[in-house]
Formats: C-alpha cells, structure tokens, sequence
C-alpha cells in the first residue's frame, strides 16, 4: 500500500495538469479580448520608425499589453539584428 | 419589474437546458412568478426538458413578428401555477431574434413576472448574445473540464462587454458560477478539477455544485425539471442553488466523498 501510493503521487495528477494548462491558456485568452483595437497598428508604425534606422525584421518587434492590479504595463521588445 | 436571469456556458452539453427549468422551476415553487424562455431558435429543447412539447402552439418568434400574442405563446406549466414556458421556434431563421423585439418580449413579460430565466443556446452567435444583452443576473453553467472553463471564462469577458447593462454603463450584471457533472469521487483521485480550481481560475461566485447523478438523465427522460426529484442529490442540489441566489447562506453539498459505513462498504450501498 505504502510503496503503491509513492508511485501514485510521483506523477503530478491529471486535474494538477489541467488546471496548470487553463491558468496559462486564460490569462493569455483574457490578454486577447482586453487587447486595445490600437495595438497591431501601433506595432507597425513602431516597426517602420525603428526601421529608418535600423534594419529589423518584420516579427522583430513584440508588443505586448500586461494588467498588473490597476497598473497597465506595455511591454515592447525589439530583437536587433548582429 | 422581473429581474432577467441568463443561463449560459459557451460550450455545449453542459447542462444549461437542465439548469434553465429547474432554476426557473425552484423560482416559481418558491412563489415567485417565472416565465423561462427558449433563446436556441432552430433546436428547441427546453420544451422537451419541461415536459410540454405537445403543448406548444405558438413561439418566441412568433410573438416578435406580431403573428401571436405573449398570452397565445406562453405555455403555463402544469406543476406550478407560477411558472410559463415560452419556446424557441424550430424552423425560422434565427436573425427573427432583433434586440428591438426581444426588448419589447421582455418589457411585456416585465408587468405580470418576477423572474425571467433565458435559457442560452450554445455558442457565441445571434442567439447567444441575444439571450445575455438584457440580462441582470448570469449564471455560468461549467463542468469540471478544461474546455468547459476555458469557454466560461470567454463567456465572462462577452458577458463584460456586449450587454446593455455594459453599454448604458450600469452596474454589471451579478455572476455566478453552477458548477454541474461534479464527482467527488473523480477529484480525489486526481481526475478531475476540484470546485475551488475552477472558482479560483474564473474568480466566481458560487451558486451550487451538481454532482453527476442518474436522476438528471431520468428526469429529462420523463419531462421534469430535476429540482422536482424529492430523492437525488441533483434535485437537492438546484434547490440549495435556488435558495441561494434569493439570498439564503447555506453550505455547499455534494464537494465532499459520501464515505460509506461499515454496512455500505460489505454490501455495496
């Protein structure tokens, strides 16, 4: 009984592992539907400005829009090429 | 004025037809005068669940166009004099739904009802968004399974942004979470989402856990809501629901592994 029950809880759950999937999968689904209209085309205009100076690819640039409390943080990322 | 209730979950087959008649059921035992309406135009059910198929004569869409009035269409339920059924057309296009016409159903309905349960159809279409816009409560119907919450919490974000309570700036609409085909059993082993998972994840108010039970299928089978069985625990469980969303704190049931006696363990009880 003992050594059966070690083998049972060394593998994590099947719920543990759903609920682990539906955190991420939600929080990113919620980042989708709160995602102001202004986004992608902010991330172009972004992309073509950095442009003028720097050579980037086109998914060189991330943007991303993040609620911490009522604290709103726009993340940018920009890749630089070597 | 009736206060609007939505049933609604996203995914289908999660027990929102189920949720509908006896939510609206439990209403009317209560004394509450309730109408439950069918919003899934083209696949009406909610009249099979009630058990007044034979009854019906003239639906929804027909007192939208004006070809029947709401006395002609509502059916009363013959279990309790508070309660009216009104069906959801089976043939008709389902744009029939205009949010002039449902507006103008509800205000109609407003006079004579407390309550008014809209029974949601699957999905995020026409239909769907119809039955949420004019509500003031919403209760999400979820079983303990990944893609039901997922939909739930998509659900949450529409209810959030497309009902008229959102457009005119109103207080919100009151969200609870039913969380239905609940095993205890299943959660302990691991297999399944424990209630409080899926509350933390949709951050819900909770109405009332159904635990998965032979007596909601065998319900459906004869045409009563399920609230009416005296003896299975689905049947406890949408009466504490019902008691519950008029205001009354009762513990939660059916979360917990009935663990058996000595009695029911030799002899399988």
């Amino acid at each position: 009984m003992g050594l059966l029950d070690y083998f049972r809880t060394a593998r994590k759950s099947s719920a543990a592992v759903a609920k682990e999937r539906l955190q991420i999968l939600v929080s990113h689904d919620r980042i989708d539907i709160d995602k102001p209209s202004y986004l992608p085309k902010m991330q172009k205009e972004l992309i073509a400005v950095i442009r003028k100076y720097v050579d980037i690819d086109q998914d060189a640039v991330s943007i991303r829009l993040e609620q911490k409390g009522n604290r709103e943080i726009l993340e940018l990322n920009v890749v630089l090429p070597d | 004025m009736a206060r609007i209730i939505v049933v609604t979950s996203g995914k289908g087959g999660v027990g929102k037809t189920t949720t509908s008649a006896s939510i609206a059921m439990g209403l009317a035992k209560k004394g509450h005068r309730s109408a439950v309406i069918d919003f899934d135009v083209g696949l009406r059910n909610l009249d099979l669940i009630m058990g007044c198929e034979r009854r019906v004569v003239y639906d929804f869409v027909n007192v939208i166009n004006g070809e029947a009035n709401l006395n002609q269409a509502l059916i009363r339920d013959r279990r309790s004099d508070n309660l009216y059924v009104l069906p959801a057309s089976q043939t008709r296009d389902k744009l029939a739904l205009t949010q002039e016409g449902v507006g103008r159903v509800f205000e109609e309905l407003s006079e004579d009802f407390d309550y008014i349960v809209c029974d949601s159809p699957a999905g995020i279409e026409h239909g769907a968004t119809m039955a949420m816009y004019f509500a003031d409560d919403a209760i999400v119907v979820t079983n303990p399974e990944i893609a039901s919450v997922r939909d739930s919490d998509r659900m949450l974000g529409i209810l959030a942004s497309k009902s008229r309570r959102a457009e005119n700036n109103e207080e919100p609409i009151r969200e609870y979470l039913l969380l239905s085909r609940y095993s205890p059993e299943r959660v302990e082993q691991g297999e399944m989402l424990h209630v409080e998972d899926v509350q933390e994840i949709l951050a819900l108010e909770l109405l009332g856990v159904v635990p998965e039970s032979k007596t909601v299928l065998t319900a459906s089978n004869s045409g009563i809501p399920v609230i009416l069985d005296q003896e299975g625990d689905a049947g406890k469980a949408y009466r504490d629901a019902v008691e519950r969303y008029l205001g009354e704190e009762l513990p939660h049931r059916f979360i917990e592994v009935q663990k058996k006696g000595l009695f029911g363990r030799l002899f399988g009880g």
